[in-house]
């Protein structure tokens, strides 16, 4: 049984973001972490290998050269193997490109589950998972609150408004787990140590026969523009004001935006 | 000399800065409030591998090179200096069995040192012996297999949480503490060993300071470290490398206050500024951070001669730890000052900071004792130095 864990690197979430002048996100400008909400897959994964339900657990990542620093982080934390795949040619790429090639490099690494995050931090785009799945043709077992192996088959709990569900499908699938699957460990000092030695291969897009005619320059969407969020109004406040007085205001305030 | 911190120096220091920022910095003020060991934080640094960093990968530990080390207790000291002294104090009560224990010593000990399991503490200091080590009074007297140990130690850092310490106590009377001490492996277990009472002290509050009692507590003659005689030597080599690690602890506490000092610049506003703006305070940040740097890098400096197994390395600890906790005193002040009225009151840290920064002036040598071994090493090197007398230190 072995787990394929997808991570990103991305922007570190309380690092100001930029972007180029193409749009881009600007990622030399910010310190670069593990997609946090990926640190929930390595996690899970890792536990389900401590349990002996999974024997081995590999990395992969699409990305610029130093998303090498992620997998390398990655295996500190555990694991036994990482896959990078980067070329010139993806810089820009949208979901669509992504899904493409991370569902080109799983067909090579063939593992029983290939286990994502929800989401990442940076483009909160959510749909590689599923498109990943439907590029292979497997089940989607998507936002687990736990992910377990029983036998032929993956199941997840998946919290929903009434209590949770209890979703099985047969190996190999594609899986998404939320933070709910518990806190992400720290890389030990003996581990990072270790991590050094862990096996890595870089892989080109010609390693994954595909090119780059294939992938349509990388993207099929386009972003147009980019800006931050419109400053809110200074808040108005009342102060100093008598608790009959104030009162009045504050419906004046509502009343006079329909509110009340 | 080089002393550049490499690559692996800084992927530790930003790992140990996360664990230190998530986990530890968020404790600090209740361990401080409670004078309560943190047992969690011990196992978490335990879990990390951080409490194995100065023994050999062979014993199970992680064998950090000293610039390591001094990334690793600068870390945890700039959250929380308390915490810091446990792989500090790890390493102190350690070291007499890195400098002089036997092969078979080290093999018996060292696997659960590394761990975690088990902690260690260093047991020199007595009520009338401080900075005059070789005023010794405690007796250690041979009876066939074994040695029976007698008397009492007074500001043992953990000694009443280790499950060993390493004991200093006098083998012969008459030669004194220079020539007649001896150093021994006490495992705290044995009878007639106890820690009746613990110091109540104005900083590290939440690492216990205790007082120890040997009532004729029998040691395996096994358990001696080095020949007869030695101890003396045993604690000097100790201490010159321990106070290492006080130096990177005080450049720690200088680092957080200076942090903690610049975000709070950043944010107060008085008289319609920010307190960043106003050159007072920028010159305060100035001094605060140019000095702070001026401290790490000597630390470094210090740490690299450790490494190196250069002849003068006391000089260079000593230099180290004289200028990083006078460093870490004059930054903690200057944080409270920024600070006003706010620095003063728990609310803040920086009034613990600074409170626990006064302790890097005092122990493993007061400031005064860094002079003297400072001050001897320059003129030896001048060759005005005189001829050591008895009862001179190292």
């Amino acid at each position: 049984m072995r787990i394929v864990v997808c991570i990103k690197q991305v922007p570190a979430t309380t690092a100001e973001k930029r972007y180029t002048a193409d749009l881009r996100l600007d990622r030399a400008s910010a310190e670069a972490v593990i997609n946090p909400l990926d640190e929930y897959a390595i996690e899970q994964a890792l536990r389900l290998q401590e349990s002996g339900a999974v024997e081995t657990v590999g990395f992969l990542s699409m990305g610029p050269e130093q998303a090498a620093e992620a997998l390398r982080r990655a295996l500190a934390m555990g694991g036994d193997d990482a896959t990078l795949v980067t070329d010139r040619a993806l810089a820009g790429a949208d979901e669509w490109a992504t899904a493409r090639v991370l569902a080109a490099a799983l067909d090579r690494l063939a593992p029983d589950i290939a286990l994502m995050g929800m989401a990442s931090d940076d483009a909160r785009g959510s749909l590689v998972p599923g498109a990943v799945a439907a590029l292979r043709g497997l089940p989607l077992l998507s936002y687990g609150a736990e992910l377990s192996v029983a036998g032929a088959h993956a199941r997840i709990r998946r919290l929903t408004a009434a209590g949770f569900d209890v979703i099985e499908a047969p190996l190999p699938v594609v899986a998404t787990v939320t933070d709910q699957v518990g806190e992400p460990r720290y890389a030990s000092l003996k581990g990072i140590m270790a991590a050094k030695r862990k096996p890595m291969e870089t892989w080109s897009l010609a390693d994954l026969g595909l090119a780059a005619a294939d992938l349509h320059g990388a993207a099929l969407t386009r972003v147009v523009e980019a800006r931050k969020p419109e400053a809110k109004p200074p808040t108005e406040r009342v102060e100093n004001a008598s608790p009959d007085e104030a009162v009045g205001r504050i419906a004046d305030w509502l009343a006079a935006r329909k509110l009340i | 000399m080089t002393y550049r911190p490499t690559a692996d120096h800084d992927e530790l220091r930003a790992v140990v800065r996360q664990l230190a920022d998530e986990r530890i910095a968020p404790r600090a003020a209740e361990i401080d409030e409670r004078a309560e060991f943190p047992w969690d934080l011990k196992e978490l640094l335990a879990r990390q591998d951080l409490l194995g960093t100065c023994f050999p990968a062979r014993f199970g530990g992680t064998e950090l090179d000293d610039i390591g080390q001094a990334i690793l207790v600068e870390e945890v000291a700039r959250a929380d200096a308390t915490t810091s002294l446990i792989p500090i104090v790890q390493k102190l009560g350690s070291l007499p069995i890195i400098v002089a224990g036997s092969e078979e010593q080290q093999a018996r000990y060292f696997p659960r040192l590394a761990s975690g399991e088990w902690l260690a503490a260093f047991g020199l200091t007595e009520a009338g012996a401080g900075s005059d080590v070789a005023g010794v009074r405690m007796r250690a007297r041979r009876d066939g297999d074994a040695y029976v140990l007698s008397g009492s130690k007074r500001f043992i850092t953990h000694g009443s949480i280790a499950n060993l310490v390493t004991i200093f106590a006098l083998t012969d009377p008459e030669a004194g503490g220079r020539k007649g001490m001896s150093a021994f492996i006490v495992e705290t277990d044995t009878p007639g060993f106890s820690s009746p009472r613990l110091e109540h002290k104005m900083g590290i509050r939440g690492s216990p300071t205790a007082e120890l009692h040997f009532d004729d507590v029998r040691v395996p003659a096994a358990n001696r470290l080095g020949e007869e005689g030695a101890g003396f030597a045993i604690a000097m080599a100790t201490l010159d490398r321990s106070r290492l690690s006080i130096a990177a602890q005080a450049v720690g506490i200088a680092a957080g206050a200076l942090d903690f000092a610049l975000a709070y610049a950043g944010q107060r506003e008085q008289f319609g500024e920010r307190l960043a703006e106003m050159q007072g305070i920028q010159f305060l940040l100035a001094d605060m951070g140019s000095q702070t740097e001026a401290a790490r890098q000597l630390t470094y400096a210090a740490a690299a001669a450790v490494d190196a197994g250069a002849p003068d390395l006391a000089y260079w600890t000593s230099c180290a730890k004289l200028i990083a906790g006078d460093t870490a005193m004059r930054v903690t002040t200057d944080a409270v000052q920024v600070l006003g009225g706010y620095g003063y009151v728990s609310e803040y840290p920086v009034e613990r900071m600074m409170r626990d920064a006064k302790i890097t002036q005092l122990y493993e040598g007061t400031q005064q004792i860094q002079r003297i071994i400072v001050a001897r090493q320059l003129l030896r090197r001048a060759g005005v130095g005189r001829a050591a007398k008895p009862g001179d230190r190292a």
